[in-house]
């Protein structure tokens, strides 16, 4: 498996360099696949060999992936990364065409075309000593190197969570290794406090006059309304943008929100940008460009689905893990 | 051979067959078809070889054009391959998408009274015949100890890969795509510059040895400072690029169905949006597509947006047709494809439908007052001259700023405008790390980003201590082995002399 790495692993090693190049030039793109854990039916997460990329990675950043030569290229969060090990980990939410795609068929032992990173301006981990940790949906997995990484620089770390329903939970001891007081709100009630999360950075708020910082990564109007929350009590707070991208090097500006009355490419200048002056509204209206296009993709991909599901030779990969 | 003189050389150029407008804006096949041998002989016959060619003055990296002219009349095409390539080893990328008009063309005598020679197609001919060939420039590697570290795969990077790899360097160029190539494969369509062209100019790269590790991004995943410390890099290339596209800040810039052309060029030529969904990126052409700027960039993406079906597409540029800084042939191709152009036009304000969708701009008509700084007319708009018009597209293609990551992560020295800053050696304020093409210069060309490229490799190995035949003919210090047998080993290849 090792030797196998090496010879996929998209950038050498320093050490690496010296012992020469690939025979065709072009070194082999692909990125193997070591670890897969299925949470729920629409969210699991992937472990990938990329020492390099583990090294560099910092929280708040993120990868840009191209699952096969057909693909599109999609944004996602590094979730957490380990150096010792030479991986980083996505958790990736099943939504649309690509993630399904990716859920039916990335496994342990495979491999990944492309993945590049770590992108963006990492999160600026503050002298804050009193933060709310907040992750909502897909923001669950990002907002965790985040609540680390203060806990590191010595802060007070509340992590508020939210899932619709309690069999959607995960990374709930990770999050209590590092958080002082931690908090999962449901939907549905049917774990910890009942309701969105921002009533869980209102209590919070109540029993803590004293709090710095807020730090809120999920769907846009999850993060708009935790804004809205913390903008009387005047209390700084950082989201993490998530609007449709391309390349990642700021080259296209596809990318591009509004901030503070100015365009900003989320891509090269965020993700991270203070909630206050973000107009999401403009970003709620952008994520919608290709609606059309991804039902129609999602439509046909799944019909592509359901008809090879009927054809015996392909019944062993068909459904979900 | 009696002299040529302007009487007797055929007064016509040369036919260069191309696809019909009618038939061409329904697929993506080249536009200008190249020409045969026959025709590139008879255009070969038009060049009058003058004693002082202004020609090799007026190109950016001085190839010898009537030179390779006479090899070619000589019937010695793999010749004239090499003399071409002396100066220029993408031929069949440059004589496609160089500016001739305002190099070497523009300066030829012929065309003070006739059409200029045709330098550019001959040049094609003469890359596309290497090609299809399998001709490479046959060099003698001899190997050194050091290493060069290349960031961004554009022709500035390639170029100075290749002299690099060529003076015995081992060397690695990162790209932050997941394909080589730079704009040539990103920005500049198949209908202009064929993929399996840059494939066939990438691969006599990669037979020089050169390493190209694409899905790196150079800055964030190690930093150029890493390069020239624990990486290793005896020397670094910076060539990442102008690329960040500039909007307008006008009301109406964020609705659905407004974007830059490099993001329209890059869904459709990278990713191949034209095939969606068979390909999963989406692009949403609208039906009528109304595109600002005219340079190449525009031109590009308006011609992509009639080939993907759009109805009808619009140029809306502030001066006029004189000052569009787009290649001739290019401005005059799209007219003949039937793009309706608005000159001295600009935009106010883009509007949305209750969506957020773009239904429509409202333009201003503009007169051209006093020369500028740069010495173009100033547009200015004239009062009460507004008008709109329906579109479902507003495509940007206004300009580009420099790219910020490589000023985010790390010390190098930028200029106001952001580009690295650099001396007249192509230096930048680290030492051992120089930088070349758009990152530096701004959005120029491709030519000119490889002769920057060229000229880094040069200031590299006098940096490294490589001595070669093209800088330096004999040492003075010249060593007994050296010049043993009376073999001067710099004349033939590079000897590598460490200054110190
Ligand atoms: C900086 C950043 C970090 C992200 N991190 C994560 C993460 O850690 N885990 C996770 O599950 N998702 C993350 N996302 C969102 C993820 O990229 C999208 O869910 C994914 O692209 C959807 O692709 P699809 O084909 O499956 O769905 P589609 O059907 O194409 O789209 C579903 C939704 O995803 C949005 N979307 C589509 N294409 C893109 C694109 N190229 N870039 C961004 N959004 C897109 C659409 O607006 C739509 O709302 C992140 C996005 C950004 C910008
Ligand atoms: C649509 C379009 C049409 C054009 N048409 C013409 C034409 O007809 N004739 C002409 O002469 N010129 C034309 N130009 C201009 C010409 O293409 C550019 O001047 C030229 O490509 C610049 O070369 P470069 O090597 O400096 O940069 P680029 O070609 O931009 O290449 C830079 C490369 O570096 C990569 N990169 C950037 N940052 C990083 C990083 N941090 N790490 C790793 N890689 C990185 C980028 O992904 C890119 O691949 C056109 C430009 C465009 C956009
Ligand atoms: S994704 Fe293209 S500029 Fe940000």
């Amino acid at each position: 498996m090792v030797d196998h790495d090496n010879r996929r692993d998209g950038v050498t090693r320093a050490r690496d360099l010296t012992s020469g190049a690939n025979m065709d030039g072009i070194a082999a793109s692909g990125f193997p696949i070591l670890a897969r854990t299925d949470f729920s039916d629409t969210t699991f997460l992937l472990e990938i060999y990329h020492p390099t990329m583990a090294r560099a990675a910092r929280p708040g950043q993120f990868v840009i992936l191209i699952a096969h030569d057909h693909g599109e290229r999609i944004p996602l969060t590094i979730a957490d990364f380990d150096p010792a090990k030479g991986t980083i980990t996505l958790v990736i939410q099943a939504v649309g065409k690509t993630t399904r795609e990716m859920q039916r068929d990335f496994r342990k032992g495979g491999n990944i075309l492309g993945m590049v990173g770590p992108m963006g301006e990492p999160s600026h981990i503050s002298e804050a000593k009193k933060v709310i940790c907040v992750g909502g949906g897909l923001g669950v997995a990002p907002i965790f190197p985040q609540a680390r990484g203060f806990k590191q620089a010595g802060a007070y770390v509340i992590g508020v969570v939210g899932f619709r329903s309690s069999d959607l939970i995960f990374w709930e001891d990770k999050f209590r290794q590092v958080c002082d007081e931690f908090m999962i709100c449901t939907d549905d009630g049917s774990a910890g406090l009942k309701g969105l999360v921002t009533e869980g950075i209102e209590a919070a708020i109540a029993r803590h006059p004293d709090i710095d910082e807020v730090v809120a990564i999920g769907p846009p109007i999850m993060m708009k309304a935790c804004a809205e929350a913390t903008r009387p009590h005047k209390i700084k707070t950082i989201v993490s943008l998530n609007p449709i991208m391309v390349d990642g090097t700021g080259m296209c500006g596809g990318c591009r929100v509004r901030v503070g009355g100015r365009i900003k490419f989320a891509c090269v200048d965020g993700p991270d940008f203070d909630g206050h002056d973000v107009d999401f509204d403009d970003l709620m209206t952008r994520l919608q460009r290709f609606k059309e296009d991804e039902r129609m993709a999602l439509e046909k991909w799944s019909e592509n689905c359901r008809r090879l599901a009927l054809e015996p030779s392909q019944t062993g990969e068909k459904g979900g893990s | 051979m009696a002299r040529k003189t302007i009487r007797t050389i055929p007064q016509e150029r040369a036919v260069m067959p191309v696809q019909e407008p009618e038939i061409r804006t329904g697929n993506f096949d080249e536009v200008a078809q190249g020409f045969n041998l026959e025709n590139a002989l008879i255009e070969c016959e038009r060049c009058l070889v003058c004693p002082q060619a202004a020609c090799i003055a007026g190109c950016p990296v001085g190839i010898d054009i009537p030179g390779f002219i006479c090899k070619i009349i000589d019937k010695d095409y793999r010749g004239a391959y090499n003399l071409m390539t002396d100066a220029n080893f993408l031929p069949a990328i440059c004589g496609r998408v160089c500016p001739q008009e305002d190099q070497c063309e523009g300066v030829c005598p012929v065309g003070d009274t006739l059409e200029p020679v045709a330098i550019g197609r001959l040049e094609r001919w003469l890359g596309d015949l290497a090609i299809a060939e399998g001709w490479t420039k046959e060099s003698h590697i001899e190997p050194n100890r050091f290493r060069v570290g290349i960031i961004g795969s554009g022709p500035a990077g390639m170029a100075c890969a290749a002299d690099l790899a060529k003076a015995g360097c081992a060397v690695t160029v990162y790209e932050a795509l997941h394909e080589p190539g730079g704009v040539l494969r990103y920005g500049i369509p198949e209908f202009r510059l064929p993929n399996s062209v840059v494939d066939a100019e990438i691969g006599n790269l990669i037979k020089l040895g050169i390493e190209i590790k694409c899905n790196t991004l150079a800055g964030r995943l190690f930093t150029v400072e890493d390069m020239i410390g624990e990486m290793g890099y005896d020397a670094v290339f910076i060539g990442t690029g102008a690329g960040s596209p500039r909007f307008m800040d006008i009301p109406g810039e964020n609705l659905n169905g407004v974007l830059s052309a490099n993001e329209l060029l890059t869904r459709c030529n990278l990713m191949k949006a034209g095939q969606f969904p068979e390909y999963d990126t989406p692009l949403h052409l609208g039906r009528r597509v109304a595109v600002i700027g005219s340079g190449n960039t525009a031109m590009d993406a308006m011609r992509v947006s009639l080939r993907l079906g759009a109805e009808k597409v619009y140029c809306v540029y502030r001066r006029t047709e004189a000052e569009s800084p787009a290649r001739v042939e290019e401005i005059h191709h799209a007219q003949e494809e039937g793009i309706e152009f608005h000159w001295l036009t600009a935009p106010v304000e883009i509007l949305g439908d209750s969506d957020s969708n773009v239904r429509g701009m409202k333009c201003i008509r503009m007169e051209l007052g006093e020369p500028d700084a740069s010495g173009r007319r100033r547009p200015e708009p004239i009062e009460d001259s507004e008008y709109e018009f329906e579109t479902d597209m507003v495509v940007y293609a206004i300009g580009t700023t420099a790219n910020p990551i490589l000023g985010q992560t790390s010390h190098i020295r930028l200029n106001e405008r952001g580009y690295i800053e650099t001396d007249e050696n192509l230096a930048t304020s680290l030492a051992g790390v120089y930088a070349g093409g758009d990152i530096v210069t701004g959005a120029a060309t491709v030519i000119l980003a490889m002769g920057a490229g060229r000229k880094a490799a040069r200031s590299i190995k006098t940096y490294l201590g490589i001595r070669d035949s093209e800088t330096a003919h004999r040492p003075e210090y010249a060593t007994i082995e050296t010049s043993m047998f009376g073999i001067d080993r710099a004349e033939r290849n590079f000897v590598r002399v460490r200054l110190e």
